[in-house]
């Protein structure tokens, strides 16, 4: 009985050693995607591009032009004279912000009131101009604050003592508040989802394709022996690949695991049963290796992964899709491989994903499992 | 296997897709040792038997008895008793010829000593005696047959079902592949394999053919000559085959016209001096005889007879 299951392991090797094409795809793709991922993943802003409309064209105006250009976040990439220029400049997208200082901008200073500024912000990426505009006004409220004190000063009044407020943040597990560091760990949910789903479904539809298929149902395999043999190695070429990728991401983007490394290995194995037993699933339902290419990627990679946590956080997601999410394993696999890898978590603050993924695992294997049968109809 | 003269059963065989009825309340069966053609057309309903036979599929309504299981209470038992070789060529193509053979001979539960007995064996029958390292896609066609053959036998079945062994293979490789069928028959393994070739049907011990899922003849090559065709046949050669089955298509004593390669074979109701009186029919309606002689019917004269016929 296990000898059956090791034949078909061992066929299954040996077929990976002809084929050595997938091989290196398995094994680099980690790497490559790691790489991909890490750098372009990034919602960061490392610098504003500016344009300044200066109407006024003051002393007070230009003093605050050149106190802006100063600083390391904000590169003045054009002057504008008209309007007509600003909207061509904002169009073209390369201005995330223009500032327009107005032409009463220094009398309203110089008679003591309050001058306005006007800034146009450029929305299509919501993300970066809010990031923008919390720069400006940070900007700008220091800037008046000095300026304040630089009228008292002048007047040769001393500034009145006035308490502040001032809150003190200390960023824990990505101290840099850096999107890569969030990104790049669920890589490895990514690349075990991909080898189990999609290659586990590949590897027993191409057999029906060519015909050995037909071959082995019609010997005395049963069909669980047909199911281990088929799926063993396909999770040792998923653990082959999350290690590579957890190396890779140790020392690519020096990101150690913090946590319990063997909670994460055993928590991984919870995971895998659930795309496992989908990639039997889409075998049953599939004829050919291009069914079932589309089926895995479409029908159940792409919204798992969207629906799970990946891209975008859950917490801020409609009711419905939040509720959606809890019955998706990787939402699960996602929380644990941050949790284990970002905040140093094991078995004890996460026993609880790893057991609903267990009974996941479990269940979707199994309803797949009956659903392969060892007929042709 | 239980004692038993029949190495297959089948009794009111039949498998329905949707409205299509596949194979239509069929009924045969198959003596111990026997080489068993099963024929006709694309589309008759041959491979469909066979899935049914092998286990592969399951019947929509009757049953058959292989090597002595019920197709329907034990598939299972019935897929150890006996090899089975499909249509599309079923090793793996990315394997040696050796971890081809080692793989199916494992999944049959050979033990490693056998295994090795067996695997010289099947190198011999596949004439690869020194190419056991070879990858197998890289085998011409009559020796993946061989080679496909001898692994379905590794296991020693009782029986072999063979889903049209020859399609696609060279005259020669063919004729080969066939006399091997016939050293594994003496070896007391029984045979049932389907084909497109009437030719081969000649070296079947028995013959059923099948048409549009029913079965309309069987008998062994010499008896279904003999019972279904009673006609002479006459063979004619001419340079105007057209005019010729005109000319011959509206004579009363015609049964039946058919062209054989540059040759017209005739069969006729009359039983004396035939060749001179369709020499001379010929002639007198200007169509050049070359040559006219009676030849023995073959089975493909008998098959497109019955065919034509049926109703």
């Amino acid at each position: 009985m296990i000898r059956t299951i090791l034949a078909i392991i061992v066929k299954e090797f040996q077929q990976f050693k002809r084929d050595p094409k997938m091989f290196g795809i398995i094994l680099i793709a980690p790497v490559v995607q790691l790489i991909f991922l890490g750098y372009a993943a990034t919602l960061d802003l490392k610098f504003i591009r500016l344009a300044i409309f200066d109407q006024d064209n003051s002393r007070q105006s230009r003093e605050l032009v050149k106190e802006l250009e100063a600083g390391e976040i904000f590169i003045v990439e054009k002057y504008l004279s008209s309007y007509s220029e600003l909207e061509e400049n904002m169009q073209s997208g390369r201005i995330l912000v223009s500032v327009v200082i107005p032409d009463d901008y220094e009398k309203k200073l110089l008679r003591r009131e309050t001058a306005n500024l006007q800034l146009i912000v450029n929305g299509s990426d919501g993300n970066a101009a809010s990031i923008a505009t919390g720069y400006l006004s940070k900007f700008l409220s220091m800037y008046s604050q000095k300026y304040t004190i630089h009228l008292f000063e002048e007047s040769g009044m001393r500034p009145p003592p006035i308490g502040t407020i001032i809150a003190e943040p200390r960023v824990w597990f990505n101290p840099l508040l850096v999107t890569r560091v969030y990104m790049v760990p669920s890589i490895v949910g990514l690349l075990l989802s991909i080898i189990t789903l999609i290659l586990t479904a590949l590897a027993i539809v191409k057999e029906k394709e060519i015909g050995t298929y037909e071959q082995i149902i019609v010997t005395p395999i049963k069909p669980y022996q047909l199911i281990l043999g088929k799926l063993i190695p396909f999770i040792i070429l998923a653990y082959a690949a999350a290690l590579i990728g957890l190396a890779a991401m140790w020392i690519v983007f020096g990101i150690p695991v913090k946590g319990s490394f063997s909670f994460l290995l055993i928590s991984s194995f919870f995971y895998i049963l659930s795309t496992l037993g989908l990639g039997l699933f889409v075998s049953t339902i599939s004829k050919t290796q291009q069914q079932a290419m589309m089926i895995a990627i479409f029908a159940v990679l792409l919204p798992m992964v969207y629906l799970s946590g990946f891209a975008f956080p859950l917490d801020n997601a409609p009711l419905f899709v939040q509720i959606v999410s809890y019955f998706i394993p990787l939402t699960y696999f996602f929380v644990v491989i941050r949790g284990v890898i970002l905040q140093g978590n094991g078995f004890i603050e996460l026993w609880d994903e790893a057991l609903i993924m267990l009974l996941m695992g479990v269940l979707i294997l199994l309803a797949s499992a009956i659903r392969f049968r060892k007929k042709l109809d | 296997m239980p004692d038993n003269i029949n190495a297959i059963e089948v009794l009111n065989l039949t498998k329905r897709f949707g409205n299509f009825v596949s194979v239509d309340d069929i009924s045969f069966s198959v003596v111990r040792g026997s080489i068993f053609g099963f024929l006709g057309a694309n589309g008759a309903g041959k491979s469909t038997t066979i899935k049914m036979l092998t286990g592969l599929l399951n019947p929509t309504s009757g049953d058959a008895v292989v090597a002595g299981y019920s197709i329907k209470k034990n598939p299972e038992k019935v897929k150890s008793s006996i090899g089975y070789m499909s249509q599309k060529f079923s090793l793996y193509n990315d394997l040696t010829v050796k971890e081809n053979i080692t793989f199916f001979g494992r999944v049959y539960g050979l033990d490693e000593k056998s295994l090795q007995r067996r695997m010289l064996d099947a190198v011999k029958i596949a004439h690869l005696e020194g190419n056991e390292d070879r990858l197998t896609g890289s085998l011409p066609g009559g020796i993946k047959q061989r080679l496909a053959l001898a692994t379905a036998v590794l296991h020693n079945p009782g029986i072999v079902f063979l889903d049209e062994p020859t399609s696609g293979v060279d005259p020669i490789a063919r004729r080969g592949f066939w006399d091997l069928i016939h050293e594994l028959s003496d070896k007391g393994i029984t045979i049932f394999v389907t084909t497109h070739y009437l030719e081969e049907a000649e070296y079947c011990h028995n013959i059923i053919l099948l048409d549009a899922g029913k079965i309309i003849a069987q008998g062994s090559p010499k008896s279904l000559k003999a019972d279904y065709l009673k006609f002479p046949i006459l063979s004619i050669e001419t340079d105007n085959l057209i005019s010729a089955m005109q000319v011959l298509g509206a004579d009363l004593n015609v049964k039946d016209i058919s062209v054989f390669g540059n040759a017209v074979h005739l069969i006729t109701s009359m039983k004396e001096n035939n060749e001179s009186y369709f020499s001379e029919l010929l002639q007198s309606n200007s169509v050049l005889v070359r040559h006219i002689k009676s030849v023995e019917p073959t089975l493909e004269d008998v098959f497109i007879y019955l065919l034509e016929h049926k109703n």
